[in-house]
């Protein structure tokens, strides 16, 4: 079967849902929540038919490309939809316990499915203005809901994440300017076509410099990472998991692997600026997350120094390399979610995040504590949970590249071997002050988490342990397609612009 | 050349305010101003000396004749962008006036770490 039809009802259904819940949430606030986990399940499965289905193309109002707008659902679009779909359904279930406390519930929801539409729309879209456009679709929601408590800490993240992602946008769409003055298309491949057919020059040299800090805003890397540690510890746990989990990467990484795979070559200065961007984040990242006692803040560091070791992985350029990169982006949305929800749990049933106040919660809270040590002992690497193999292939890409880039290989995988043992031994700091040690008085009386928060929680840590118990399955199935997909640059031209074959095009002709 | 060279000037200053300034009103402005500086290279980008508006009136006249539409039809995706943005950060303004009693960033330091 054709699939190409499902690919626009992946943007349109929860679109369609942001405008109806807040309608719906005026006559009762279970109907707004009945669409929510409607929308959620739908898109799960609209999502695991378009993975299952074989890469195909949409093109809006039937105009052929370079032309029309097109969708693109080739594997790597398919594998960051999947990972969209679940981790929203999850999260949507655990707000339905989670936001009780909140008011204004409809509007929540409106939001977090406007986020899902621009994320869906960032990841299928084969028009570089488009992407902008569902890129600021996806953030001005997340800006909404990061200020969505509307407590003073609350509002001055949300506007300091809004001036810098604002910044950031800004650079993308000056970016998207001078690269349509310089081919005189929007299409990305045709796009890819144009450019890998002219020599680099000044004008692509400087895009590219704007897309690195554009997409590096968004991603948080290190020089450009201020945002994140205020902004996703202060929205409502839910939504830190989705900022945290999706959005930094459907905006920030996934373009990067997009456009910079797609359009550009990660090779010379690009790769290096990469590479070192990536090792500063992952070092700068996990030395800060160290000395926090803020539960989520920590987390929130941690964010920062694993999306380093994506972006080292695709800077690495190497093919294992990229396949380590997307295989760490898919689990590292998984644990940190889950880590996310579960601090919101533990938020929420003790009212404190702070380290220190907590403590000895094993045995008051089990399925939380237990979903947590998972989550922790897969973001610090340890066999046999998810993210020891993704960061093995890293570290195997990184010596590996020791063939090209000679000794310096050599100190990027040590350096990538510290940051992880670093990283457990903040978890470890995390196991100590929250599950085990001594129950301090005050939370004698703690309960477990209401059971639609559980659920959640034990789907993601059930996850979390089967893509590390299968992640040979995981990676031939899901990644190295995906990989594929984002390194053929010919195959994706050829799917895109299928009528011009081997068609000579260059520059003059527009 | 002259007006790329001094669209970049208005970008960067917008950058310079939206970056520098304590006031967050004055951030604000500054955000405008990047966003109207790139619509404005965006409107450069499409302009042709002579051109005509892209209207075709008959077959015969060539494509060059025009001014390039796309660009233009960008500029008003974008403006509506910021008009969505400036609303938010014009809300968040009044909310934390409201809070804080300033506009100064200097007294808004309840963050920290």
């Amino acid at each position: 079967m054709d699939n190409s039809q499902l690919l626009p009802l992946l943007i349109a259904v929860p679109l369609g849902g942001a405008f109806i819940i807040p309608l719906a949430g005026r006559l009762r606030e279970k109907a707004a929540e009945a669409i929510a986990l409607l929308v959620g399940v739908a898109l799960l499965v609209l999502a695991a038919a378009a993975l299952a289905g074989p890469a195909s193309v949409y093109r809006m109002g039937k105009w052929p490309p370079p032309f029309g707008i097109v969708i693109v659902g080739d594997s790597l679009s398919c594998l960051m939809l999947i990972l969209i779909a679940v981790l929203s359904l999850c999260i949507i279930i655990y707000a339905l316990g989670y936001m009780k406390r909140f008011t204004a519930r409809p509007k929540f929801y409106s939001l977090l499915m406007l986020m899902i539409a621009g994320m869906n729309g960032v990841v299928l879209t084969g028009d570089i203005f488009n992407l902008y456009v569902f890129l600021e679709i996806a953030a001005i929601s997340s800006y909404a809901l990061v200020a969505f408590g509307t407590e003073d800490q609350e509002l001055e993240a949300a506007f300091k994440y809004l001036v810098l992602s604002g910044v950031a946008s800004s650079f993308i769409l000056l970016g998207i300017a001078l690269l349509y003055s310089k081919t005189g298309t929007l299409n990305m491949a045709h796009l890819a076509k144009l450019i890998s057919a002219a020599p680099a020059d000044r004008v692509v040299q400087f895009v590219m410099a704007l897309f690195i800090a554009g997409f590096g805003l968004k991603a948080a890397m290190v020089p450009f990472h201020a945002w994140l540690p205020d902004a996703h510890p202060s929205a409502p746990a839910p939504i830190s998991a989705m900022l945290s989990g999706l959005l930094i990467k459907a905006l920030g990484v996934y373009a990067i692997i997009r456009i910079f795979n797609g359009i550009f070559s990660v090779s010379g200065t690009l790769s290096t600026i990469l590479i070192v961007m990536g090792l500063l984040s992952m070092v700068i990242g996990v030395l800060l997350a160290v000395g926090q006692w803020d539960l989520k803040r920590l987390l929130a560091y941690h964010s920062i120094s694993q999306m380093g070791y994506v972006v080292l992985g695709i800077g690495l350029g190497t093919p294992l390399g990229l396949a380590g990169a997307i295989f760490h982006m898919v689990n590292h949305g998984v644990f940190k979610s889950l880590l996310f929800l579960c601090s919101g749990a533990v938020e929420r049933s003790t009212g404190t995040r702070n380290l220190k106040e907590l403590g000895g919660l094993c045995h008051r809270m089990p399925v939380t504590c237990t979903t947590c040590s998972i989550a922790s002992l897969s973001i610090s690497g340890v066999p046999p949970f998810n993210g020891f193999w993704s960061k093995l292939l890293i570290i195997i890409a990184a010596v590996q590249a020791a063939s090209t880039m000679g000794n310096v290989a050599y100190v990027i995988a040590g350096i990538t071997i510290f940051v992880s043992f670093m990283t457990l031994v903040s978890f470890v700091k995390v196991q100590k002050y929250v599950i085990f040690g001594k129950l301090p008085e005050k939370l004698a009386a703690v309960k477990e988490a209401p059971v639609r928060m559980c659920i959640s929680l034990v789907v993601l840590a059930v996850l979390c342990v089967g893509l590390g118990v299968f992640s040979h399955a995981a990676l031939r199935k899901l990644v190295l397609p995906a990989r594929d997909a984002a390194l053929d640059k010919a195959a994706y031209v050829e799917r895109v612009l299928p009528e011009w074959g081997s068609q000579a095009v260059t520059l003059g002709e527009q | 050349m002259v007006l790329y060279v001094l669209t970049m000037v208005i970008f960067l200053a917008g950058l310079y305010a939206a970056m520098a300034k304590k006031n967050i009103m004055k951030t604000v402005i500054g955000m405008l101003i990047m966003d109207y500086a790139v619509n404005l290279m965006l409107v450069l980008i499409g302009y042709r000396r002579d051109g005509l508006p892209p209207i075709m009136t008959s077959a015969n006249e060539p494509a060059s004749a025009f001014v390039d539409p796309l660009p233009q039809a960008l500029i008003v995706t974008s403006i509506v962008i910021g008009l969505a943005m400036t609303a938010l950060m014009a809300a968040l303004c009044v909310r934390l006036y409201q809070r804080y009693g300033t506009f100064d960033t200097l007294h808004m330091r309840k963050l920290k770490g």
